[in-house]
């Protein structure tokens, strides 16, 4: 990365060479007159957790939206592996999606299905795979590394909130992707929960060495799980740099955010 | 402020319109487009068929039973009582068994499908097997629509013999008639064209009542109260449908058979 020029001042001089796994240039979002996003600019290298900060309705969830093909950018570039987003076909979106876990905010389990069932369908339906003791296995190991073997045959309605996350991220990461999406994982949960998700998105970036963009309001997780902090406030980013760098701004509105931290 | 663009509700009728036939020609194309889940398939048939059973039996039943007693009287008036199995069969297999049965499979099963997938698009459950790269539509709207397309004519061909069989014992209230020679009487006045194209559109109305109730379902708001609205407009519109499509049947029928 070539000294990026961050709008708080400071100034990254440590050079990155690392791939460019998502690139995201002058990016623009509007619903009906509202314009949600007004430039954003964006580069996620490999290995790299970039954490985004804001308050509710800046547009975070958007823009990793936009990443993933569900919205459509109304200008501006979305580059995933160096591919357009919005110019792929349906069948090279469903590839590029393969390459990508989304966390949802909720899990967003499917609900008429037991926690292995959950977890086997994207190995069958995404992967297409057909032995059944090489899915069991899969789904035994990603469960075992979220640490929820035991609700294995539980209905998702049985799980607390940190459980159905932990479900979530499992069945995510059981496609091993080389991306992941999280969209505030730690929104709703208690503080001890909350720290278990960070450690475990920490856990998973050196596990299966993913790249990762994480959504959140949670300056903890924003402390333990980011390389790169990123804020947005009114659909721009406003400031970007290390936690660290990020704490000791003399901006205003990045200094609200680290109010609470010593 | 911000300005806001009012759209003309006939605009928005005519984007429903198009919505819908997009809706149906990504389902027409994901019938034939990678592996069929018949996994799903075969529950949602339980689900929709066997499920039913009991709600279908028991208001045909009724059906049967309420017919013949409000026919008799006046039939019982004209000297033509042993008209009355007859006239219970022909009107119940060609018209108020299958309308009657589709619109009870459409109060139950189009609001069920709608409420179930408008729940799972509000809790992003939708949006989850899209980003996983799995074909949602090939998974919850294929199968679901082919469900109800076979499930409904085998419900209303069920319905119909309990139906005939209520007529039968609401018959021997007042008269007396062994069940060999109603069932006779019943046979005996039906033809395949009575036979026939009722249970064709009964075929149409399965694919209409899965097909609003997975649009509505797909279509439906993220807000919690969408689903209640889904579930609701799904019932409302697979009605209306039933009763457009039996008018359109009525009409191709009586050109075909009834010269």
């Amino acid at each position: 990365m070539e000294a990026d020029k961050t709008k708080t001042g400071q100034k990254h001089t440590t050079i990155d060479k690392r791939e460019t796994v998502i690139c995201v240039s002058g990016l623009k979002k509007s619903f009906g007159t509202k314009e949600v996003l007004k430039d954003i600019n964006l580069d996620l290298r490999k290995g790299e957790n970039i954490v985004i900060l804001g308050r509710s309705g800046t547009g975070k969830s958007v823009t990793i939206q936009c990443i993933v093909g569900m919205l459509k950018p109304t200008e501006g570039s979305v580059k995933v592996f160096g591919r357009e987003v919005s110019e792929l076909s349906d069948e090279e979106l469903k590839e590029m999606r393969m390459k990508i876990g989304f966390l949802f905010q909720s899990g967003a389990l499917y609900d008429s299905m037991t926690v292995r069932e959950n977890l086997e369908f994207p190995l069958t339906r995404v992967l297409k795979l057909t032995d059944q003791a090489e899915i069991d296995k899969k789904v035994e190991e990603a469960l075992e590394s979220v640490g929820l073997l035991d609700a294995i045959d539980k209905l998702p309605s049985d799980l607390s909130g940190g459980m159905r996350k932990r479900a979530g991220l499992a069945r995510t990461i059981i496609v091993n992707p080389e991306i992941m999406l999280y969209d505030e994982p730690t929104t709703g949960l208690d503080p001890i929960t909350s720290r278990e998700i960070s450690d475990l998105i920490l856990n998973i970036q050196k596990k299966l060495k993913t790249s990762s963009i994480i959504i959140t309001h949670d300056m903890e997780c924003a402390r333990i799980a980011s390389d790169r902090v990123v804020i947005m406030d009114d659909g721009k980013y406003i400031a970007e740099g290390t936690f660290d760098e990020l704490h000791k701004s003399k901006n205003e509105i990045v200094k609200s955010y680290f109010l609470d931290i010593s | 402020m911000e300005e806001e663009v009012m759209i003309p509700a006939w605009k928005k009728w005519f984007e429903a319109i198009g919505d819908q036939v997009a809706f149906f020609f990504k389902f027409f194309k994901n019938i034939f487009v990678g592996g069929f889940e018949w996994s799903e398939f075969v529950r949602q048939c339980f689900e929709i068929g066997y499920r039913s059973l009991m709600l279908v039996g028991i208001t045909s039943f009724i059906m049967g039973v309420v017919l013949i007693l409000q026919l008799r009287p006046t039939l019982v008036a004209f000297g033509a009582a042993s008209m009355l199995p007859k006239t219970l069969s022909v009107s119940f297999i060609r018209e108020i068994g299958p309308v009657i049965i589709a619109i009870i499979c459409a109060g139950k099963i189009a609001s069920s499908i709608g409420a179930e997938l408008g729940s799972m698009k509000v809790t992003e459950q939708l949006d989850a097997m899209e980003v996983s790269g799995a074909n949602p539509t090939q998974y919850l709207v294929v199968t679901r629509i082919i469900a109800t397309t076979i499930m409904v004519p085998i419900l209303s061909i069920f319905g119909d013999a309990i139906g005939l069989f209520g007529g039968f014992l609401a018959l021997n209230i007042r008269d007396s008639i062994s069940f060999q020679l109603y069932f006779t009487k019943v046979i005996a006045a039906l033809d395949f064209t009575d036979f026939i194209p009722a249970l064709v559109k009964t075929i149409f109305f399965g694919f209409a009542i899965g097909f609003v109730g997975c649009y509505k379902g797909f279509t439906s708001n993220k807000g919690t109260e969408s689903v209640g609205i889904a579930a609701n407009s799904a019932v409302v519109t697979a009605s209306l449908w039933i009763f457009v499509i039996d008018a359109i049947a009525v009409q191709v029928t009586s050109l075909l058979f009834y010269k």
